[in-house]
């Protein structure tokens, strides 16, 4: 057993009795965070315009991980993330993501 | 709460600092039983080694093994989900605030400190994520691809949300209470998430504001340094680095109560796919489930009798009875309940069957104490929300 593992122990040895040994924490707590971690869109037309509009919000692996969206579905994707989601995707990127999207990630 | 990035820098010096460990040989990957389920294995700041689902925002997902460990999932392994890439990665304790105003008689700007002077309530309670087990929805819905790992079960310790706002004191406008962390959007044109509750509901015996997990702080990636506890219910109501609380004297119209986070709002919250145009209502309570968590769908066991061990858990009604089925839901027999830790926590079990040579189909059905059972056939809503079908576990017997 973890030393983690016996501090939760002792701690609900005391649920219901009375309060664990947890105390409110103090200072400052610090971590670095890995960026993208080497996610990154596959090549092809339109990935400029993905590079450009989808990495402001999120990193590749959003889309990479959805399954194989039909173009229907990743034209409503792109709209979503327009309104309500507040990307500034121009009028005339739209059709240049949603090709990008289907041809790379999705299904005809 | 939105965040110029200077506030990101503002504690230099003495924070408790942790970084990614470095990946000996490549990350590791383990593929996920759906299309694109693969995932890398990677250990986040304060984290051991999860499934990585996106890196910005953070999204990790615990490794299905971990829940055969114990009742308790570790700190370390407990799953990561974040809306808006403006997480912060410098919080401290010392100087962090809740600010309690609306439509309250006094506005209230509460640190630690002040929590620490309060009743302490504790309990263990599992935190689900409403997606959790999208990816297995059917047909396949977009959104975060999770697997049944979006959910873990700690031993929470704080204070209870009423004591707060009855030290604030309510206006007899008081509707709805909102919440907000210091987590923000990266585009100002992005909704700030933000939750709401009913009074009623915020005003319950056991909605906390906790400040410790498992008798140790939350990590920051789970909300360091309080988070809001709602108990029974999905974890979207779970405010992580929660540093505003807004008494409302409406109901909350902000896109991530009024678009986001809806169920359709029929008999049995599900309708058919594709359908549009139906009535929705805010997710709420979570549904009965329960898992297997000592074999995987896909093993190689040996003949005669084996141990079966899982979890069983619901919103709150606590379970009553769990049921193990070795040919696929036919036939069901009894599991032991394991010690009961409480309403809100896993229930672990155990039962044996008989293993007999060749292909064989496990399946596990639990039934809370207020009668809700799991379904043979998963409703589809168009979020991939409330999963609560029986689970199946395909085997192979030599």
């Amino acid at each position: 057993m973890t030393r983690a593992l016996i501090g939760v122990a002792c701690a609900l040895a005391l649920v219901g009795t009375a309060a664990s040994a947890a105390t409110v924490p103090r200072g400052p707590v610090s971590i670095t965070l890995p960026g993208d971690a080497g996610f990154a869109f596959k090549p092809g037309p339109g990935v400029i315009a993905a590079q450009t509009y989808c990495l402001t919000c999120h990193s590749s692996a959003y889309v990479s991980t959805q399954p194989t969206l039909s173009r229907a579905q990743w034209t409503a994707e792109v709209a979503k993330m327009r309104s309500p989601y507040g990307a500034t995707i121009p009028d005339d990127q739209v059709a240049t993501l949603v090709e990008y999207l289907t041809t790379q990630y999705g299904k005809p | 709460m939105r965040l110029a990035r200077r506030d990101f820098l503002t504690f230099a010096g003495s924070a408790a600092t942790f970084a990614l460990l470095p990946q000996k040989g490549g990350a590791q990957t383990i593929d996920l039983p759906f299309e694109n389920g693969q995932r890398p294995v990677v250990a986040f700041p304060q984290k051991r080694p999860l499934l990585l689902l996106t890196p910005r925002p953070p999204q990790l997902e615990t490794p299905f093994a971990v829940f055969d460990d114990g009742v308790v999932t570790p700190n370390d392994a407990f799953y990561v989900r974040w809306h808006e890439a403006g997480v912060p990665q410098q919080v401290d304790a010392t100087t962090h605030r809740i600010a309690v105003s609306g439509a309250v008689n006094r506005t209230l700007s509460l640190s630690l400190a002040d929590l620490a002077g309060m009743e302490t309530i504790e309990y263990l309670a599992v935190n689900q994520c409403s997606g959790n087990g999208r990816a297995l929805s059917s047909p396949r819905v977009a959104g975060g691809q999770w697997d049944n790992g979006a959910m873990g079960n700690a031993l929470w310790t704080g204070v209870r949300l009423r004591d707060i706002l009855d030290r604030a004191g309510l206006k007899p406008s008081a509707k709805q209470v909102q919440f907000d962390g210091l987590d923000g959007p990266v585009l100002p044109s992005t909704p700030d998430f933000r939750k709401s509750l009913d009074l009623a509901v915020a005003q319950a015996d056991d909605v906390m504001v906790a400040y410790a997990m498992n008798g140790a702080p939350l990590p920051l990636l789970n909300g360091y340094p309080v988070r809001l506890i709602v108990p029974g219910w999905y974890a979207t109501y779970w405010v992580k680095m929660l540093s505003a609380i807004t008494v409302l004297d409406h109901v909350d119209d902000n896109f991530w109560m009024k678009s986001a986070y809806r169920i359709p709002d029929t008999p049995d919250n599900s309708v058919v796919p594709g359908a549009t145009g139906f009535p929705t209502i805010p997710i709420n309570k979570m549904r009965v489930r329960s898992f297997i968590t000592n074999i995987a769908d896909g093993a190689t066991l040996t003949a005669g009798s084996q141990t079966v061990r899982g979890i069983a858990f619901d919103g709150g009604s606590g379970i009553a009875r769990v049921e193990l089925s070795s040919d696929g839901g036919t036939t069901w027999h009894q599991a032991a309940l394991e010690h009961d830790y409480g309403n809100y926590s896993f229930r672990r079990w155990h039962a044996t069957f008989d293993a007999k040579t060749g292909p064989q189909k496990l399946a596990v059905r639990a039934t809370a104490n207020d009668g809700a059972t799991q379904p043979v056939k998963q409703g589809w809503n168009p979020s991939g929300y409330l999963r609560s079908t029986i689970e199946t576990y395909a085997v192979t017997v030599r």
